[in-house]
């Protein structure tokens, strides 16, 4: 096993890191999109229903099937995986984000725009501190998801730890099928947990000490 | 200092508010529906408390929130300082209207100095000058720069956070402040507080304040004038309190400002009417073996502690004095109530105090004297007395 670690060091890590990188940027992306969709769905009421559907349904289907399905559409590579890793990142936060906005005071939002913040100060000084740490808390769920689902994006020819797991599988009875696998797997265990001591320490520097709990 | 802050700061008698007329306002929330507010027309003098009053589902409120277009009137038109409301961007417009909600309605995420730094950032003042300006509305407000300006909302009592409400509606010195059931949330001694505070303010800026309340008696307490409002914002009387106690504009504005009006006198007569007895005082640091006798020669059995600004901080008996020089110990609970509090006020603050009388402060909580429970009691009895004889010759 350590034979095995030591021989490939230098592709692990590398993996490792495209690995990351792929969910991190993925993450980003999602974030954005969540967050624009949220603003959508709690200025519209009528939109809130059809938005929780669509994430709980979303999150029913099988993501190897969904990145099956991207296959024709955009080819092999990169681009199916981000686009793979951003649609299931999406929903968490997004369900999180509707709600963080949602348990906003409406005295509060009245408040500002009583002393003349227009709507998108309102939002960025007001409406998105207050919700953050409630969104936040569905951006660590979706990082972790993201991790296992950015394995699946091996089978696009994607970056990251996922082909260890596959080329492991494949090979099972061989040789190093198990070194493989375990690297793959443990790999992407660590890097989540690593990444999810990060999120946790963005999240003390970026909730206000006012309403840390 | 700034220009306007400097004005606000005026000596007494100069106003900085500036007048609001309402002509014909009517708000329907539906096109067939009853309008919440039928037809408004009203003139608010500049630098004058106005209170609107009356049952829930009036429009009072309604009526407030059209000031600064939260609400926009259906028809009709709204002028401040003789212009339309609407010639200006709202946003403008708000930045230049004070706004208080109950409870302060702070934002839980920023610091006290933040909170009343919002609307002087929105204008973009500069740095310097908004943290000056935060430190002298903390001052007046009466909460200590260097103790508040950084904690959090949800490290404040909530009359400190109704407080710092008030601070942030005026922070940018607006000539026009708009306040909606501003001391509802606090318990009857902080809101008393809060009023008497309030006033004391108003006496210094002469801001032009209309405040909500479905409390007559913070009505007929705080307002130079009040508005009683029926269904539909119709107005029932619209008056100084003097005359909406003694004469009444019909059955509805009886019914609403209640039985008992000699007894609604006591909210009319104002702490300062009285005269003061005098209390031996001390200020911290001084010898105590001077202050000791320096009372006793007074014939008093107990001294009240003033700090170096002269405000009152602690009410003690001589046995209490134990140390060389008089020390600096804050009672939180110590009761104060402001000269232009209401003998029904001073009464409810003597029945908590444990001395025999309550203290009474002036401009910025400066002490002025002890008011006693007799001394409230013959004046009542003077003035029942007078208003018999008025009555016997009439």
């Amino acid at each position: 096993m350590w034979q095995f670690i030591r021989d490939r060091w230098q592709d692990i890590a590398y993996s490792s890191y495209q690995h990351v990188s792929l969910v991190v940027q993925s993450i980003i992306l999602a974030t954005i999109i969540a967050i624009a969709i949220a603003v959508l769905v709690t200025s519209y009421r009528r939109l809130e229903p059809i938005a929780n559907a669509i994430s709980a349904v979303g999150l029913t289907i099988p993501s190897f099937a969904l990145l099956g399905l991207l296959l024709p559409l955009l080819g092999i590579g990169a681009a199916p995986s981000v686009v793979l890793v951003v649609f299931y990142a999406t929903l968490p936060i997004l369900r999180n984000a509707v709600v963080g906005l949602q348990g906003v005071d409406r005295d509060l939002i009245e408040s500002a725009r009583g002393m003349g913040m227009g709507p998108a100060t309102t939002f960025f000084r007001v409406r998105l501190p207050l919700a953050w740490p409630v969104t936040l808390a569905g951006l660590r769920v979706s990082t972790q998801m993201s991790m296992g689902v950015a394995a699946i994006a091996a089978y696009a020819l994607g970056p990251g730890l996922g082909p260890y797991i596959f080329t492991g599988l494949t090979q099972i009875g061989g040789a190093n099928a198990l070194n493989y696998t375990l690297v793959g797997t443990v790999g992407i265990i660590i890097l989540a947990l690593i990444l999810d001591a990060i999120l946790l320490l963005i999240g003390r520097l970026t909730t206000s000490r006012g309403i840390r709990v | 200092m700034s220009d306007s802050a400097t004005s606000s700061q005026g000596p007494d008698g100069s106003v900085s508010g500036a007048e609001i007329t309402l002509t014909d306002v009517t708000k329907r929330y539906t096109r067939s529906g009853k309008p919440a507010v039928d037809g408004l027309t009203l003139n608010i003098p500049a630098g004058e408390t106005v209170m609107f009053v009356g049952p829930s589902g009036c429009g009072k409120t309604t009526s407030l929130k059209m000031l600064n277009r939260l609400i926009e009137p259906t028809s009709g038109t709204i002028t401040i300082d003789g212009e339309d409301i609407r010639s200006k961007d709202v946003d403008d417009l708000r930045r230049g209207i004070g706004y208080v909600i109950q409870g302060g309605s702070l934002f839980p995420h920023m610091s006290v100095a933040d909170n009343i730094a919002v609307v002087p950032g929105l204008l973009k003042w500069k740095k310097q000058r908004i943290a000056d300006r935060v430190d002298e509305l903390l001052d007046l407000v009466g909460l200590e720069p260097d103790r508040y300006r950084d904690r959090y909302p949800r490290e404040l009592s909530g009359g400190q956070q109704q407080r710092v409400g008030v601070a942030r509606g005026l922070a940018a010195d607006p000539p026009v402040l708009l306040m909606d059931e501003p001391f509802g949330a606090v318990d009857p001694i902080t809101r008393q507080r809060l009023q008497d505070e309030m006033m004391s303010i108003q006496d210094e800026l002469r801001k032009t304040i209309v405040c909500v309340t479905h409390d007559i008696d913070e009505a007929l307490k705080l307002g130079d004038r009040i508005l009683i409002l029926q269904e539909g914002a119709q107005i029932a009387q619209y008056d100084t309190p003097d005359v909406i106690l003694a004469q009444p504009a019909g059955e509805f504005v009886e019914d609403f400002v209640g039985s008992g009006s000699s007894l609604k006198l006591l909210t009319l007569t104002r702490v300062q009417e009285l005269d003061l007895a005098t209390q031996s005082t001390a200020t911290i640091g001084e010898s105590t073996k001077d202050v000791i006798e320096r009372t006793r020669a007074a014939g008093d059995s107990s001294v009240i502690v003033l700090d170096q600004r002269r405000r009152p901080i602690e009410w003690l008996w001589l046995r209490e004095l134990r140390s060389d020089t008089i020390p600096a110990t804050e009672d939180p609970k110590l009761i104060t109530i402001d000269r232009r509090a209401t003998l029904n006020d001073a009464l409810d603050s003597m029945l908590v105090s444990s001395h025999d009388g309550v203290i009474v402060t002036g401009r910025r909580d400066e002490y002025l004297g002890v008011t006693t429970f007799t001394t409230v009691t013959d004046h009542m009895r003077a003035t029942e007395q007078a208003a018999a004889e008025q009555a016997a010759e009439a």
